[in-house]
């Protein structure tokens, strides 16, 4: 009974669920101090967010858009008041700590939302405030299930982190209520149908993460948060110009319905879409922006597995996504595309110079994002298919891994990866985690390289499609060398090292498995997603769908099946008598196999390290390229924009 | 005849049981033509098949279990990608099957501790940076000239390819010379004695694993050598041709060169991809575009 009309579970409610139960668990977690009823909070809210959002994949995949005329003028207003305690309340922080550039900004912003509310706010009406599709339902279970196993695992790992921080204030109470509520922001980010709601959501998402970043109050960490707080109150910005943008060409509001303005062409909707797409790449952390995502790793390791994967950037890419439409053909979707493009290359390159692990990380998120930037910018029916793809790929093996290295962090109290060797002895579990969130992130036949190859597949059909393969192509490559060394250091074998992970602890341990367990699951059912979610999507909007070859799906997974086989050979291999060779050291191995014997007679102790090809590689001379081209790029969109306009 | 629906299962098996063979005997060829070019008499044609044979009969040795494994998982995954390029596949799957193998054996030589081996293992994954993108602009260039990305499809085009694809196919043979492991790009490891005394990526391996790298190896020249025949597959006398003198010309400069720092191997691979390859399709894009829309 629950599919007909008048149907037992509205799937509004869900939505509204989905939207105000995190914060009412923020409410909750502010007010709680003591940890083990935090954990419980924490846990009991993940898993009734998790089964909502299950739930609401299981009644909305099969509908089309459904738009819901929910909330009125006064949820409007309530929006409008709590966005000038927030211009308030950064106001008052900027003042704080003598940040000018964030003061001036927040300033503005406000000057222009009390102008938007008091002189063009009059008359306007948005028929349908919520919405939901497919995409927002692929967004919802993203922010529903990892963004809340997230969560999770954060519970005991800022126990832990306090005790090997003790300067650090302990706001813990703070820190989980700002969790939640960023998740709140976020689901009601996907599922806002009017641009006043997103924008709302928006700026919540802004303002949470600069509260994340700046959690440990160093130094560092407040410079960081600014910096982010900058950058994203410039895209927020120029959303609220492309709101303006709106109003002032229908003063009835009608414009600032999300899924009608995506309809209604480019002659209208291309302004507005550039502009907030220049939000997208603030928030998503495009070059030239990408200072403040690599600055956020000062905060402890699950914010930023947040930002990363299912939260922050991720809506700074929906948004795009949503705009591919109305950008593709157009000369400002391919600048856009083309930052991304730059982006992907740029950064995928400069990880290989970094033996920061988060830094890694954190470069491999950007130059991802640039590619899901890429393909909705050239915005072809294949394309976001592939955009589609690459986000949910994207989001399981990135928080798998932040997770993976904040664990190896608090035991071995190194984020180096030169400090990682041997891990496959010391954490072989961790180990093997992060051998597979890597395998994720660039090994066939795992999700990121699927992506990579329908990329490929699809560019060679758009216009200017030839640039983004080369990108690709040279891009692609180098993130081969950087995933490859770190597994390389990993597993390197060095014998008599302690065993450290058995402190870990169990809910740790089941956030862990079930992120590695999705990674190789929804490898082997993406065709599945594929059918049931992102081709119904990409449909509707434009009449025909994407998808690989019959054929290969069936090559791909059973070469899936094959690599999970053949780890069983090992089986095979530890029957027979062995005896551990030593490794070859110039004939002269000494104590056990980790020394040489020297020059007069001393035992020299072996050290090994990466190469960082910091010369070809190194991240100031590739920044600088970076900044000053994708700076470049938005300037030429930015003025053929005034074209335009006028 | 065989039915249209088993022929790639068909060829994939012929692959998987005569490319060794076949590409053991071309080993023992190169090796004879290199003694020659060098003035030396040279082993007998047979003799790669004499050195694995022994090579299975000897004990082996390994710094960690594991690493039966890594090597293992190289040959069947190099199996694999040839079976795949064989079977008409998609070409890009089969150049991701080819790229997870090569991780495989890197993976291999970083998990026994040792200074060469490492090295070894930088430089081979260095040698796939290298190499990647100009594999892939190959598949993309054929691509555009043939509308498919599928090897059947490419196969049995009866367009002569390497007409509209010169630069490309000089771009490839640049990069087949790091793939063959012939100087002056044998960074990782090498054929000859005089490049190097301890063998870089293969330091570690001894016996039966070094047996099965070595025959991964022989499935790897006739996966390379196919792609070459792509160029020309509309006449199969020229293919054949053209694939020997290819082949003479990698002796050739094998012989002629000394080994090059990792820079310079890095920059002229791109180099090339980004000139050669890249220029080759950008013509052929624009052709694609304007001229023939």
């Amino acid at each position: 009974m629950i599919f007909s009309g008048g149907s037992l579970v509205h799937i509004l409610d869900l939505l509204g669920y989905l939207i105000l139960f995190p914060l009412i668990a923020a409410i909750f977690l502010l007010f709680e101090r003591r940890d083990s009823s935090r954990s419980l909070i924490v846990q009991l809210s993940a898993v009734a967010i998790g089964i909502v959002s299950l739930l609401l994949l299981v009644l909305g995949y099969n509908r089309d858009t459904l738009l819901y005329a929910v909330g009125s003028e006064q949820v409007g207003q309530v929006m409008f008041f709590i966005e000038l305690l927030m211009v308030a309340f950064i106001l008052y922080l900027a003042v704080k700590h003598r940040k000018t550039l964030a003061a001036v900004l927040v300033l503005l912003q406000a000057g222009l939302l009390v102008w938007f509310e008091t002189s063009l706010s009059h008359g306007l009406h948005v028929a349908n405030n919520l919405f939901v599709d497919q995409f927002s339902i692929i967004m919802a279970l993203i922010i529903g299930i990892i963004g809340t196993l997230i969560c999770v695992y954060a519970v005991g790992y800022m126990e832990t982190y306090h005790t090997r921080h003790p300067e650090v204030r302990d706001r813990r109470n703070i820190f989980f209520a700002i969790l939640f509520l960023f998740l709140a922001a976020m689901f009601g980010l996907v599922f806002s149908n009017n641009l006043l709601w997103v924008f709302f959501f928006w700026e919540i998402t802004t303002l949470c993460s600069f509260l994340l970043i700046g959690y440990s109050e160093t130094e560092e960490a407040t410079n960081n948060s600014f910096l982010a707080l900058v950058m994203n109150l410039l895209g927020g910005l120029a959303f609220l110009a492309a709101l303006i943008w709106l109003v002032l060409s229908d003063p009835s509001g009608r414009l600032l319905d999300l899924n009608y303005l995506l309809t209604t062409g480019k002659a209208l909707a291309l302004v507005p879409a550039v502009l907030i797409c220049f939000a997208g790449i603030t928030k998503a952390a495009l070059m030239p922006f990408s200072s403040w995502l690599v600055g956020a790793m000062v905060a402890p390791t699950p914010v930023s597995a947040l930002l990363h994967s299912s939260t922050m950037v991720k809506a700074g890419v929906y948004i795009i996504v949503k705009f591919a439409p109305v950008l593709s053909g157009t000369t400002e979707g391919l600048m856009i595309a083309l930052v991304g493009g730059m982006t992907f290359a740029l950064a995928s390159f400069m990880a290989i110079s970094q033996n920061n692990a988060k830094k890694v990380l954190a470069y491999s998120t950007i130059a991802n994002l640039g590619l899901i930037v890429a393909c909705a910018g050239v915005g072809t029916y294949n394309l976001m298919w592939v955009a589609i793809l690459l986000i949910i790929f994207h989001a399981i093996a990135k928080s798998l891994l932040f997770l993976c290295v904040g664990t190896v962090e608090n035991r071995i109290g190194s984020r180096n990866i030169e400090d990682m060797g041997g891990l496959i002895v010391r954490m072989p579990r961790i180990a093997i985690m992060m051998f597979i969130g890597m395998a994720g992130m660039f090994l066939a036949p795992f999700g990121m390289v699927i992506s990579k190859w329908a990329a490929i597949e699809a560019f060679i059909q758009a216009p200017f499609g030839l640039i983004f393969i080369a990108i690709l192509a040279f891009g692609g490559s180098a993130t081969v060398f950087f995933w490859s060394k770190w597994m390389g250091k990993i597993i390197s074998v060095m014998r008599e090292q302690e065993v450290l992970e058995d402190t870990v602890k169990k809910e740790k341990w089941v956030v862990l498995w079930i992120l590695t367990g999705l990674v190789v699951v929804v490898c082997l059912i993406f065709p599945v997603i594929s059918w049931v979610l992102i081709e119904p999507f990409v449909l509707n909007i434009y009449g025909q769908t994407a998808g690989l070859a019959q054929a290969n799906l069936t090559i791909m997974i059973m070469m899936l099946c094959l690599l999970m086989i053949m780890p069983l050979s090992m089986l095979f291999y530890r029957k027979g008598p062995h005896v551990p060779a030593t490794p070859y050291m110039g004939g002269r191995p000494m104590d056990g196999n980790m020394h040489f014997a020297g020059s007069l007679g001393n035992s020299r102790e072996v050290v090994l390290s990466n190469y960082y090809l910091e010369k070809m590689f190194g991240e100031e001379r590739l920044f600088m390229i970076g900044t000053s081209m994708c700076w470049g790029l938005l300037l030429i969109a930015g003025i053929m924009l005034v074209g335009v306009m006028l | 005849m065989i039915p249209a629906e088993f022929q790639p299962i068909v060829y994939a098996l012929v692959y998987i049981l005569v490319a060794p063979l076949l590409g053991g005997l071309i080993a023992g060829i190169d090796r004879k033509v290199t003694a020659r070019m060098q003035g030396r008499v040279g082993p007998p044609i047979l003799q790669p098949f004499y050195d694995v044979g022994k090579l299975f009969e000897k004990e082996n040795p390994v710094v960690t279990v594991t690493q039966n494994f890594y090597v293992l998982s190289y040959l069947v995954f190099m199996v694999v990608a040839g079976a795949l390029f064989f079977s008409g596949g998609d070409m890009l799957l089969v150049i991701f099957a080819f790229t997870l193998s090569h991780i495989f054996i890197v993976l291999g030589a970083y998990a026994s501790y040792s200074p060469y081996s490492h090295v070894g293992a930088e430089r081979e994954l260095l040698q796939i940076i290298a190499y990647e993108p100009m594999i892939i602009m190959t598949a993309v260039g054929m691509y555009m000239v043939t509308k498919s990305f599928f090897v059947s499809t490419i196969v049995s085009s009866a367009v002569p390819i390497i007409l509209y694809l010169p630069g490309v196919f000089i771009g490839y043979l640049i990069v087949l010379t790091i793939k063959l492991r012939k100087s002056p790009f044998d960074l990782s490891t090498s054929h000859h004695a005089h490049q190097e005394i301890v063998k870089g990526v293969t330091t570690d391996f001894a016996g039966p694993n070094l047996g099965k790298i070595e025959i991964a190896h022989w499935y790897e020249y006739v996966f390379l050598l196919g792609v070459i025949w792509l160029f020309f597959a509309w006449n199969p006398l020229v293919a054949v041709a053209a694939i020997v003198v290819a082949y003479f010309l990698e002796i050739l400069i094998d012989n002629t060169f000394s080994r090059v720092k990792w820079q310079l191997m890095l920059r002229s691979a791109w180099i090339i991809a980004g000139t050669l390859g890249l220029v080759n399709l950008g013509v052929l894009y624009y052709l694609g575009m304007v001229v023939m829309p």
